[in-house]
C-alpha cells in the first residue's frame, strides 16, 4: 500500500506559493503497471485522455480547459503521449471524487486517462487537483492538489505534467523549466542578439537584454536565479553574471584578455570559463564567494568549452592540442588530462548530462555538423540530429531529451538565413522546433524550477 | 566614372583570388587591397596604378586605401600567409609614419566552427596580427586586439570563396 497521504510541500516562487497537499489515497500496488519505457526510441506514443478541469462556480472558467491544454501539449510534445482529441470523448468532464466510467474511455483505446478540478477558495486561492487514472486497471495512479495565485495556473499545469510523466515513465519530468537562449534578428553582418528567456513550451517569454551590445552563450545556475553570459559591454567581451530576479548584471574578475565560454560548476558556487590572452586559451574556475580564481589548463592550444560532470569531480573540454579539435576529460583540479574523441571529424561544445552517464557533443566532419552522444569513456558515440549547421546541445533536468540550435542553409546571397531551437529524443527520435518570437541560437535548459 | 572603373577593379582582384582559395590580401597584379566593406569613401579597392586620392594623413580611410586593413587566413590557422606578411609590413610602415595613431586588431572566423572556439581562434589571428606588427618595431601598447569569433561576417555567400574573406585579421584606425 503506498500512500501519499500526507505529503506536503511547500514552494517559494518569489513572493508566491504554492502548497502541496497530496491526497486521494487509493493507490494500491498494482501488477502489470501501465508504463512506458523512455529507453526505447520508437515505441507507439501511449493515448491519453487529458479532459477538462471542471471550474464550476468560479467566474473564469478558462482556466479548467486552459491548465488541460498545457498538460495535453506538454505530454504531446514529449513524444511518449498521444493526447486523444477531445472531441471523441463520451464524457466531457468528471468530478473530482467520482471514479471514471471506464468502459467510456476503453472504447476510444485510451491507456491512461486525466481528470480534474478547479475552484478560487474564500480567501481568492486558486485551488487546482487532478487524478490520473489506469484506465484498464481502473485504477488511480496518482491525484494531487495544489493551492497558488490565480496567475500561478500554467506553473500548475507544468508541475501536474510532470507528476504524470513521472507516474508512467519512473522518470523525472521536465516541464516546469524554462530556456535561457540568445535571439537573433538582423542581417547576418550586423546580427542583433539579445538575451531572452521563455517558459519550456515558449509561454512567458521575454527579453532580458535589448540588443545594444553583442550577448552569446548563456547557461543557468543550478541553484539560483543567476544567468552567466559572454557579453561585449565597452566592446570588451566578458563573462558576466546576470541576476533574473533584479535584473542586475555583474562582470565576473578583472581578467587581462577576452573571459568567455562560461558555465556554472553542478554546486553552484563556481564559474569555470577560458581566459584568451596573447593567443593562448586556457580554462579557469572562479570562486563566486571568495573571487579566487584558479587556472586549470597551461597549454599553447585552445581549450576552451568546459563543463563539470554532475558530480562535480571531472571536466570535460575541447582542445585543439592533438592538432584538431577533440573532446578531453580531467579532473577538476586539471590534473589527469585524457582525450576521449577518436572518431573521424572534429568535436566541441562537450556538455555532460545531468545524469553523470553521457557527454553531448558538436561534431563536424566533411563540411556537415552533428549533434551526438557518447560515454565519458569515449565509448559509443551515437549521432542523434545533423544539418548546415546545428551545435550548442543542452540537457533537460532527467537526462533524456537535448536541446540545440540549427542553422539553415544561407540562401545564395546569404544574408537572410535562419536559425532555430529544437528538441530531441536521447534516442534520435521525436524532432521538435522550439517555436520562438525570433530566430534563436545558444539555448541552455534550466533546473526543474524551484 | 572613375568610381565605377574602381569597383570593377576590385572585383575582379577578389575574383582572381577566389579562385585561388588562397589569400587575397593581393591579387595576382600585386596591387589590388582588399578593404572594409563598411567604408563608405572611394578607397575601397583602390590600386596603385590608379593613384590615391586626396585622403586625410593619417586618418582611417587613407589607412584603409593606402595599405590594406586586412589578412586573411586558411581554415582554423592563425598563421600569416606571405601575402598577410606582406600587408602588415605596409600596415607597419604606415604605423610608423604616425605614431599617434592607435589601432584595434580585430580576429574574425568563418560560421564552419562552433562559436566558443572560434571565439579562441579570432583571438589567436588578432594576436597574430599583434605580434607580427610589435616585431616591425610598432609598440605594443598602440595595439589592443579584440575577438569577433564568427559573430560579424562580411562575406555571407554559402561558398569557399565566403568562407575564407571571413577568416580575417582587421586593423581598425581607433
Amino acid at each position: 500500500m503506498e500512500t501519499n497521504l500526507l505529503r506536503l510541500k511547500y514552494l517559494k516562487m518569489r513572493t508566491l506559493c504554492i502548497y502541496f497537499a497530496a491526497f486521494y489515497l487509493i493507490c494500491q500496488s498494482s501488477q502489470a503497471e501501465l508504463r512506458i519505457d523512455v529507453t526505447q526510441g520508437r515505441a507507439d506514443p501511449m493515448p491519453i485522455a487529458v479532459t477538462i478541469f471542471k471550474s464550476d462556480g468560479i467566474k473564469n472558467k478558462n482556466i479548467g480547459k486552459k491548465i488541460s491544454t498545457v498538460i495535453s501539449a506538454n505530454l504531446e510534445r514529449s513524444g511518449l503521449f498521444a493526447p486523444i482529441d477531445s472531441k471523441a470523448f463520451l464524457e466531457k468532464s468528471i468530478e473530482m471524487d467520482l471514479r471514471p466510467q471506464f468502459g467510456n474511455w476503453r472504447v476510444l483505446n485510451a491507456q491512461a486517462m486525466v481528470h480534474g478540478a478547479v475552484n478560487i477558495d474564500a480567501e481568492g486561492r486558486l485551488n487546482v487537483q487532478f487524478r490520473l487514472w489506469d484506465v484498464f486497471a481502473e485504477q488511480q495512479m496518482v491525484g494531487n492538489a495544489y493551492f497558488t495565485t490565480p496567475k500561478n495556473w500554467r506553473r500548475v499545469a507544468h508541475i501536474i505534467s510532470d507528476l504524470i510523466y513521472k507516474r508512467i515513465t519512473g522518470e523525472d519530468g521536465y516541464f516546469d523549466t524554462r530556456i535561457v537562449y540568445i535571439s537573433e534578428s538582423g542581417d547576418a553582418d550586423k546580427r542583433v542578439k539579445r538575451l531572452a528567456i521563455m517558459d519550456q513550451d515558449g509561454a512567458n517569454h521575454r527579453f532580458l537584454t535589448d540588443g545594444s551590445d553583442l550577448v552569446l552563450t548563456p547557461r543557468f545556475s543550478p541553484t539560483m536565479q543567476e544567468i552567466t553570459y559572454l557579453a561585449y559591454y565597452d566592446r570588451k567581451p566578458r563573462v558576466y553574471i546576470f541576476n533574473i530576479d533584479t535584473g542586475q548584471q555583474e562582470v565576473l574578475g578583472d581578467f587581462p584578455g577576452m573571459t568567455f565560454a562560461p558555465r556554472f560548476s553542478p554546486d553552484g558556487s563556481k564559474v569555470i570559463m577560458s581566459l584568451a590572452k596573447n593567443g593562448v586559451t586556457d580554462i579557469y574556475t572562479m570562486d563566486l564567494a571568495t573571487r579566487r580564481v584558479q587556472q586549470l589548463t597551461q597549454s599553447p592550444s585552445i581549450d576552451t568549452s568546459p563543463t563539470y560532470s554532475p558530480d562535480g569531480s571531472q571536466i570535460v573540454f575541447n582542445s585543439d592540442r592533438g592538432g584538431t579539435q577533440q573532446l578531453y576529460v580531467m579532473n577538476s583540479n586539471g590534473r589527469g588530462i585524457k582525450r576521449i574523441s577518436f572518431g573521424k571529424g572534429r568535436y566541441a561544445t562537450p556538455v555532460w548530462s545531468p545524469r553523470g552517464d553521457l557527454i553531448a557533443f558538436t561534431k563536424m566532419f566533411k563540411g556537415k555538423f552533428f549533434i551526438g552522444v557518447m560515454q565519458p569513456n569515449g565509448k559509443n558515440e551515437r549521432i542523434l540530429a545533423d544539418g548546415y549547421l546545428v551545435e550548442s546541445p543542452t540537457w533537460a533536468p532527467n537526462g533524456r531529451v537535448l536541446m540545440f540550435f540549427r542553422q539553415m542553409t544561407p540562401t545564395a546571397n546569404g544574408v537572410t538565413r535562419s536559425v532555430k531551437l529544437f528538441s530531441i529524443d536521447l534516442t534520435g527520435y521525436n524532432e521538435r522546433e522550439i517555436v520562438t518570437p525570433l530566430d534563436a541560437s545558444d539555448p541552455a535548459w534550466s533546473p526543474i524550477n524551484p | 566614372m572613375r568610381l565605377k572603373i574602381l569597383a570593377l577593379l576590385a572585383s575582379a582582384v577578389l575574383i582572381s583570388a577566389c579562385a585561388q582559395d588562397q589569400d587575397i590580401s593581393s591579387g595576382s597584379s600585386g596591387t589590388g587591397t582588399v578593404s572594409s566593406t563598411t567604408g563608405s569613401s572611394s578607397g575601397s579597392g583602390t590600386s596603385a596604378g590608379v593613384g590615391s586620392s586626396a585622403l586625410k594623413p593619417g586618418s582611417k580611410e587613407e589607412f584603409i586605401a593606402e595599405v590594406g586593413d586586412r589578412v586573411f587566413f586558411g581554415y582554423d590557422k592563425s598563421d600569416l600567409t606571405p601575402s598577410a606578411q606582406s600587408t602588415l609590413d605596409g600596415q607597419a610602415l604606415w604605423l610608423q609614419k604616425y605614431p599617434s595613431v592607435r589601432v584595434t586588431v580585430e580576429g574574425h572566423c568563418d560560421e564552419r566552427g562552433t562559436r566558443e572556439y572560434n571565439l579562441a581562434l579570432g583571438e589567436r589571428r588578432a594576436s597574430s596580427v599583434k605580434d607580427y606588427l610589435v616585431a616591425r618595431g610598432i609598440d605594443g601598447g598602440r595595439i589592443s586586439t579584440i575577438s569577433y569569433g564568427k559573430e560579424r561576417p562580411t562575406a555571407l555567400g554559402n561558398n569557399k570563396g565566403s568562407w575564407m574573406q571571413n577568416r580575417r585579421g582587421v586593423t581598425v584606425v581607433d
